[in-house]
């Protein structure tokens, strides 16, 4: 009796017998373990880390089609890389649901903009927020920038605005972050590594 | 982390204190269990709860909040009264036998040069003495008096069994099982490692309690060791990476410091920064600082930066005083702030005393936020009923939120607290109009620079100068921007012993920070990371994990800052002759037939330097050597001294108690009006402290399903004793009020905290897990930073979140 493996779940499922057809040798041809690489079978496989803690564990995410331009590639399944010399394959229970955090309902999709004293957001094109930005910055540095300190001392500094850095951007925004924040002039400047 | 997660397995002994690794860093912690299954390593945890790393070490002790330096006092006074301490590791290695300044004193509870007004030291007599050679004066026979090891025995041998188990409530018989397990590995061929996290972090003394541990891991000779060190496990993926690029208030990347107001002279400002040697015939590393300094000058400015207007120097802002997050929130909430950027960083729940912050952030004008999720601080204006009780009819400050990518929709490196330096792959687009943050950065800023093009207006040099070599000016890529911080030649780089061999070429990017220059020939970014992409590609992005010597290094997995050394400070795992104390764990050895130090490991030495030139293994040091004695570079004192949390349940500080001034960290800065939101034991008479769930992150995971399923409403852990003193059943609804406010959760009845005999009185501690708010797909809750008092440890300014003062009461 040659038994596929649908035709076994089947079996299975319908009742007691599916374990005892096992024992008399009616196994499937392919191992029961391989459920998960049916579903991943024609995912496209991308290296990433970890952005929760710093123990940095290896990922490994699954995600439809192949990154052609013109194709949505969602992400349908994260889980621990086996090659990663520290995690080895595993992930807390946090890492283990980032699926959920990538789509989680609370992503925001759209730039907002909330009024002074109002009650609500606002949706706004990026332009739009940008070039307000942009203006309110500029303003604010040219009305309070220091050139010279009291004493007469070049101090070149813009002390009326600030910024808090993130604690899981990439190093290559960091990076960014600090060269814009400096070269404004700016020292009210921390990441969440201060808290 | 000195070291890194892997190396765990090759101790014989970990101390987890300050941190539940088990919880916060479980595919970390597993380095624990390997080693213990492995090496028959043992786990001791000192913490105020027994936590999940409790729950499976050998021996817990259990310790009352914000106590540790008495603790580990303690213990160094134990190892230095009972000689379990390795003598040839302290002897040639630390500052054991240096020469303190006469003048230096210690008297009830403050070191010499205190100001009480100001609430600072003049840490002028903070010092070695200095003989006419220009060295610092040495007693190799330790007998002098005034070196540091008699200094410092006089010091701790005030921190007896009796005092830390007065101070810290921990039952003497335990404090000593732990001082015993410990003293074990002060032989050559014993290891331990320390692994904390922000239960040290986060107190008024946070850095000093860090320092002690420190200090009982050099006189044990555990530094530089495979298996050993002192291991901070960071909080966040990349707070690692966004530090060693110096997002700081006061950093420049890799660890140089921005000038303050005072320094206006450029030679004068690299002088006082390139250290010159303390000690004869050492390395002295950051005597290279001007060629660190000059090529990130030439990363950020290119051809505007000119020996000339030396390499625009005038162009960098210079310090008036901190400006710190507290600080910052404290001109904010004095009106003196008009606008603030949040980048993935939700301040509203993660700086302490909620109201304050939210006060100060209705007097902004505008604040921009750029994040994944939407942040409590987004917002900050709108009423979210008893969680934020606001009105924003009368908050006048504009609100931009911004959509960012995340982790999943970017290219880019992280650094892990191993200093690995992992590059990842985006797998996905963003979902709707979401933006990279290089992308929102650039359109901020490239419309700024726009304007400043076109209407000109205040010092515009830096802004319209600052280099922006992209192909796309709109999206600076992930890989040019890896390419910049790691550095290239812009003219030829020769070898200095041979001017006519070429290093590297013009256009070429840089093997090493060994090839930059201070003459304008190189540009790199962040000196530290040098070499992360070199012409052999991006180091970052390798995937080998083989081990050829079996002790964990993988050296060609990704690249670790500096130049690709997994254990800093390896030089001193061999005795002065370059011999392992340890072959059986040998990182690196001296082999005299090639002429070099070799091994698995990359040497944190200077490569050909033969043992008997005598350098010494801390090369940063100027004196070659570590220091117990800290000389000028801490706030509050060269030696760390106990001094009780600003919130404690003790009205004096048992090692001074006559002494009010030196009660609480005497140089912990207090605003004014902050002083009076301080509670006391009065009214507030428990003990508080706030800490992480395994089962979530942060404020982040309140938004992910599945984290929001298994940990889905907000609780505090409450001891059994209190809560029959209260009358309170686990799963009742219980209010937590301290001085500035009250958080209202259910209730966990718990045998895990139990109540300490602290200076004769019954102690009990109220634990309270972070991870709610008012926005998420978790039951709302409150911020607990509702409760959390504003002040912050006396180096760092990291706030006191981990020993404060609460009530407690059914609802």
């Amino acid at each position: 009796m040659q038994v596929t493996r649908r035709q076994f779940f089947k079996i299975c499922a319908a009742g007691a017998g599916g374990s005892s057809l096992a024992v008399l040798g009616f196994a499937p041809d392919e191992a029961l373990a391989e459920v998960r690489e049916f579903k991943l079978a024609r995912a496209t496989e991308t290296r990433n880390t970890c952005p929760y803690c710093s123990v940095g564990c290896g990922l490994l995410m699954y995600s439809l089609g192949d990154k052609a331009k013109n194709a949505h590639a969602e992400i349908i399944h994260i889980e621990g890389d086996p090659d990663h010399p520290v995690n080895r394959g595993t992930l807390c229970p946090k890492g283990a649901g980032l699926l959920d955090f990538v789509h989680s309902p609370n992503r925001l999709k759209y730039p907002e903009y909330r009024a002074p004293g109002s009650k609500e957001w606002q949706r706004i094109s990026w332009d739009d927020a940008f070039s307000r930005i942009a203006k309110l910055m500029k303003a604010d540095r040219d009305a309070n920038f220091e050139a010279t300190n009291k004493d007469g001392a070049t101090v070149n500094r813009w002390l009326t605005t600030g910024m808090l850095a993130a604690s899981a951007s990439s190093n290559e925004t960091g990076y960014l972050t600090h060269k814009v924040a400096r070269s404004l002039g700016m020292l009210a400047f921390d990441n969440q590594a201060r808290v | 982390m000195t070291n890194h997660w892997v190396d765990i397995k090759n101790t014989d002994l970990v101390l987890i204190m300050g941190g539940n690794a088990a919880e916060a860093h479980p595919c970390g912690f597993k380095w624990v269990t390997e080693a213990k299954a492995h090496r028959k390593a043992r786990l001791i945890v000192v913490d105020p709860r027994f936590t999940r790393s409790a729950a499976v070490s050998d021996f817990y002790a259990p310790i009352r909040a914000g106590s540790d330096i008495a603790f580990l006092a303690g213990i160094i006074n134990y190892l230095l009264s009972n000689d379990k301490i390795h003598h040839e590791y302290v002897n040639s290695y630390t500052d054991f036998s240096f020469l303190v300044n006469d003048a230096y004193t210690f008297e009830n509870g403050l070191f010499s040069g205190y100001n009480a007004e100001k609430r600072n030291y003049d840490k002028s007599t903070w010092g070695y003495q200095i003989g006419e050679d220009g060295f610092a004066k040495t007693d190799p026979t330790l007998q002098h008096p005034r070196c540091v090891y008699q200094l410092m025995k006089a010091h701790y041998s005030r921190y007896t069994p009796d005092m830390v188990s007065t101070i810290c409530g921990t039952p003497k018989e335990a404090f000593l099982k732990v001082c015993q397990m410990i003293a074990e590995t002060s032989a050559p061929n014993k290891t331990m490692t320390i692994m904390y996290a922000l239960g040290w972090t986060q107190h008024s003394q946070g850095s000093q309690m860090i320092r002690t541990g420190a200090m009982v891991q050099l006189l044990l000779g555990n530094i530089g060791v495979a298996g050993g060190g002192m291991n901070a496990l960071r909080g966040h993926s990349n707070i690692q990476g966004l530090t060693d690029l110096g997002l700081l208030s006061n950093l420049l990347p890799g660890y140089m410091t921005l000038p303050g107001e005072k320094e206006l002279d450029y030679a004068t400002y690299i002088d006082k920064r390139a250290t010159k040697p303390l000690r004869p015939g050492q390395l002295s590393y950051w005597q290279n600082y001007g060629k660190f300094h000059v090529s990130t000058m030439k990363a950020w400015f290119g051809d505007a930066a000119t020996v000339e207007n030396n390499w625009c120097f005038d162009w960098l802002p210079k310090l008036d005083k901190p400006h710190d997050i507290l600080q910052v929130f404290e001109d904010m909430n004095n009106g003196q702030v008009n606008g603030y950027v949040c980048q993935g960083f939700n301040p509203l729940a993660s700086a302490p005393c909620k109201v304050k912050v939210s006060g100060a952030m209705a007097k902004l004008k505008f604040l921009v936020t750029i994040d994944p999720l939407a942040t409590e601080t987004s917002e900050f204006w709108q009423n979210h009923g008893e969680y934020n009780d606001v009105d924003p009819a009368k908050i006048q400050t504009e609100v931009f939120r911004l959509p960012s990518t995340c982790f999943a929709e970017e290219d880019g490196s992280l650094v892990n607290s191993g200093r690995w330096l992992q590059w990842h792959w985006k797998g996905t687009e963003p979902p709707g109009d979401a933006k990279s943050d290089q992308e929102i950065l650039a359109g901020i800023f490239l419309k700024i620079r726009d304007l400043y093009k076109k209407d000109g207006g205040a010092f515009p040099d830096p802004v319209l100068n600052l280099t922006w070599k992209h192909k796309i000016p709109a999206f600076p890529s992930p890989e040019e921007l890896a390419k910049e911080f790691s550095g290239k030649a812009l003219r030829d780089v020769t070898d200095p012993k041979d001017p006519t061999k070429v290093l590297v070429k013009a256009g070429e990017q840089i093997n090493g920070f060994a090839e930059l220059r201070d003459d304008g020939s190189t540009a790199c970014g962040c000196w530290i990371f040098a070499g992360a992409w070199s012409e052999k590609g991006n180091l970052m992005a390798r995937r080998d994990n083989s081990d050829p010597f079996g002790i964990g290094q993988t050296l060609n997995w990704a690249f670790a800052w500096p130049a690709n050394r997994r254990i800093l400070y390896n030089r001193a795992s061999c005795d002065p002759a370059g011999k392992p104390y340890d072959p059986t764990r040998k990182l690196i050895a001296w082999d005299a037939g090639v002429g070099k130090w070799t091994g698995s490991d990359i040497p944190d030495f200077k490569p050909d330097s033969a043992p008997e030139e005598g350098m010494n293994p801390f090369i940063m040091n100027p004196e070659g050597v570590a220091r117990f004695f800290a000389v000028d570079k801490m706030n509050d004192g060269p030696f760390p001294e106990h001094y009780e949390p600003f919130e404690s349940p003790l009205a004096a500080n048992p090692m001074s108690p006559n002494n009010p001034v030196a009660r609480a960290c005497p140089a912990a800065r207090v605003f004014k009006g902050d002083w009076e939101t301080f509670g006391k034991p009065d009214k507030f008479p428990f003990v508080a402290t706030t800490y992480r769930l395994t089962e979530h992150f942060h404020y982040w995971t309140k938004h992910v399903k599945s984290s929001a399923i298994i940990q889905p409403e907000q609780f505090v852990e409450i001891g059994e004793e209190l809560a029959k003193e209260k009358g309170i059943d686990s799963g009742d609804h219980v209010r937590v009020k301290s001085n500035r406010g009250f958080i209202v959760a259910v209730a966990v009845v718990t045998k895990r905290l139990m109540s300490l005999t602290v200076g004769g009185k019954k102690t009990h501690t109220v634990g309270i897990p972070i991870h709610w708010g008012f926005l998420g797909v978790a039951k709302n809750g409150y911020l607990t930073n509702t409760l959390t008092p504003f002040v912050g440890d006396a180096n760092t300014q990291t706030p006191e979140f981990k020993a404060f003062l609460v009530d407690v009461e059914k609802v």
